[in-house]
């Protein structure tokens, strides 16, 4: 058992000594499994920031009542309160057509324009923003048919539409992330498999004679895995780095222009899962390359006589 | 104790290497194998090497069925040899002692143990002292003892050697000789395959000549003892 787990250890040495001599070619190499792993995991990190920067869109979704002309304000306020009373709803606001008149003058730059009119044109409106809890599609409609059943009403608008696309826009990059992520899997253990065929090449000698003085395919195989689980490990670390190091250099500005919109969303870096999982598919990634091209090349070698 | 019971070797290309040879050498025995280039010697090594299967007939070393023998057992049957080349074989990126460490690294040994059976080996042929040099910073006597030592350092049962001397003059072949003569002193099954004569006459072993895959003459070992083994 004791020199079974001291030829762990001097193959993974071994392996981090091979690696480091040939410094240049190491680091091409893992330079090229940490673009294929960074790809996904920056791709994984914008669907997640703008998941959560849509959460604070989902909050604000509101459902506008536009009243038909010539309904009294009283009889608006009496509709609103008995919308305030309708489980679900978490907040109501009349906008009278005169606010919503004075409003629109001062932010539209029609103000002039709007003097010319002899009468308000625009109706009153009921502001109406469902509970967090009631704002899934089939609450927002069924509020919408209640607003609607109201004869004073003339259109009920759901100012929510985006916010739904958008969502189905992240729902289909989480897809395209999932099937890129397969792709550049494919790719990295490639990469990790044909240097792994070029380094048995380069050591046949070496095999041959392991295997005639007793050496099994489990033993030769040994120094192989943890070179492959070493170049996969590092370009997961290599693009944990790249990714932190993009999101520090993007989180200021990304800061800005969110607060040009009002907002105080800031860009998150990956989350511990996240890294958590780049890394152990580094690992897994280089083991399978690895195993993979040793079971095919090293069936090959046997010893001359 | 290995016998070879009418056994034939067809390669791939068609040739015959051996063609029905029986022989059998005894536990402890240093023999020669000798005959032209081409003869079967090699063959021979790499029957009982497991480096190549018979194509028909029986090879047993020390009671096991090389032919019927499973792939996976076949490290484990390797462990119980030593094998000696020609051109050493030796890894030139390792010093001495690595080189000579591999089989017991292989096998598993401590660290301890390594340490101490490597520095004995290395005694035995006249290295100790230059376990931290580069193969390529040897003599190639030197080099050819480095690859003996390997061989010897598991204790093998049997130790193989093809062409020990072919690169070596006559001094330092009588002396790589003398090293396999002591390890049969001690019990190893010595097997030598060589066209050295000089070498073959100046030690009086027994001596299996091959010619075209076929054993000359009579076998010297008694028949009777191949038959008990079966």
């Amino acid at each position: 058992m004791a020199g079974y787990l001291t030829h762990h250890a001097q193959s993974l040495v071994g392996s981090v000594g091979r690696l480091a001599r040939a410094p240049f070619a190491t680091a091409l190499t893992v330079l090229v499994i940490a673009l294929a792993l960074a790809l996904p995991l920056a791709l994984g990190l914008f669907v997640s920031n703008a998941m959560s920067a849509a959460g604070g869109f989902t909050g604000a979704v509101d459902v506008s009542a536009y009243f038909k002309p010539g309904v009294a304000l009283g009889r608006v306020q009496q509709l609103a309160q008995s919308a305030r009373s309708r489980a679900g709803v978490a907040a109501v606001e009349v906008i009278s057509s005169d606010a919503g008149l004075k409003e629109f003058q001062q932010y539209s730059g029609f103000g002039t324009a709007l003097q010319a009119l002899g009468a308000n044109p625009l109706p009153h409106v009921l502001h109406v923003r469902p509970a967090a809890a009631a704002s899934t599609p089939g609450d927002l409609d069924g509020l919408k048919r209640y607003l609607s059943a109201w004869p004073e009403v003339d259109l009920v608008q759901i100012d929510a539409q985006w916010v739904l696309r958008f969502n189905a826009i992240l729902d289909l990059l989480r897809r395209v992330l999932g099937i890129g992520a397969l792709f550049l899997g494919a790719g990295v253990l490639g990469v990790i498999g044909n240097t792994i065929r070029l380094e048995i090449q380069g050591r046949r000698p070496e095999i041959e004679v392991v295997r005639l003085v007793g050496g099994s395919t489990g033993f030769i195989r040994r120094p192989f895995l943890y070179t492959g689980m070493l170049y996969g490990f590092g370009g997961a670390v290599l693009a944990w780095g790249m990714v932190e190091t993009a999101v520090l250099v993007l989180r200021k500005p990304m800061a800005d222009l969110a607060q040009l919109y009002g907002s105080s969303y800031t860009l998150s870096g990956p989350a511990l899962a996240q890294v958590g999982v780049v890394l152990a598919a580094g690992l897994g990634l280089g083991w399978l390359g690895a195993w993979l091209a040793a079971a095919r090349h090293l069936r090959g070698i046997e010893p001359r006589a | 104790m290995i016998l070879f019971e009418r056994v034939t070797k067809r390669y791939p290309n068609g040739r015959e290497a051996l063609r029905a040879a029986t022989f059998s050498i005894d536990r402890g025995e240093m023999v020669f194998l000798t005959g032209r280039s081409g003869a079967g010697k090699s063959t021979v090594l790499k029957l009982i090497a497991m480096l190549e299967r018979p194509t028909r007939g029986t090879v047993l070393v020390n009671g096991q069925n090389l032919g019927a023998m499973k792939s996976r057992h076949l490290p484990a049957y390797r462990r119980t040899l030593g094998v000696v080349f020609q051109e050493h074989r030796l890894l030139d990126d390792r010093p001495v002692f690595d080189n000579v460490a591999l089989p017991l690294v292989v096998a598993g040994t401590s660290v301890a143990e390594t340490g101490k059976r490597v520095r004995a080996a290395l005694d035995q042929v006249g290295l100790l002292g230059k376990e931290r040099m580069l193969p390529n910073e040897l003599s190639v006597g030197e080099q050819q003892r480095v690859g003996i030592a390997r061989a010897v350092v598991v204790k093998p049962a049997v130790l193989i050697a093809n062409e020990p001397t072919g690169n070596l003059d006559p001094d330092l072949s009588v002396e790589v000789m003398k090293l396999f003569k002591r390890f049969q002193d001690v019990g190893v099954t010595v097997i030598i395959a060589t066209h050295d004569l000089h070498v073959v006459h100046e030690f009086g072993q027994r001596t299996i000549v091959l010619d075209d895959g076929q054993v000359q003459g009579r076998a010297e070992t008694p028949l009777p003892s191949m038959t008990a083994s079966r």
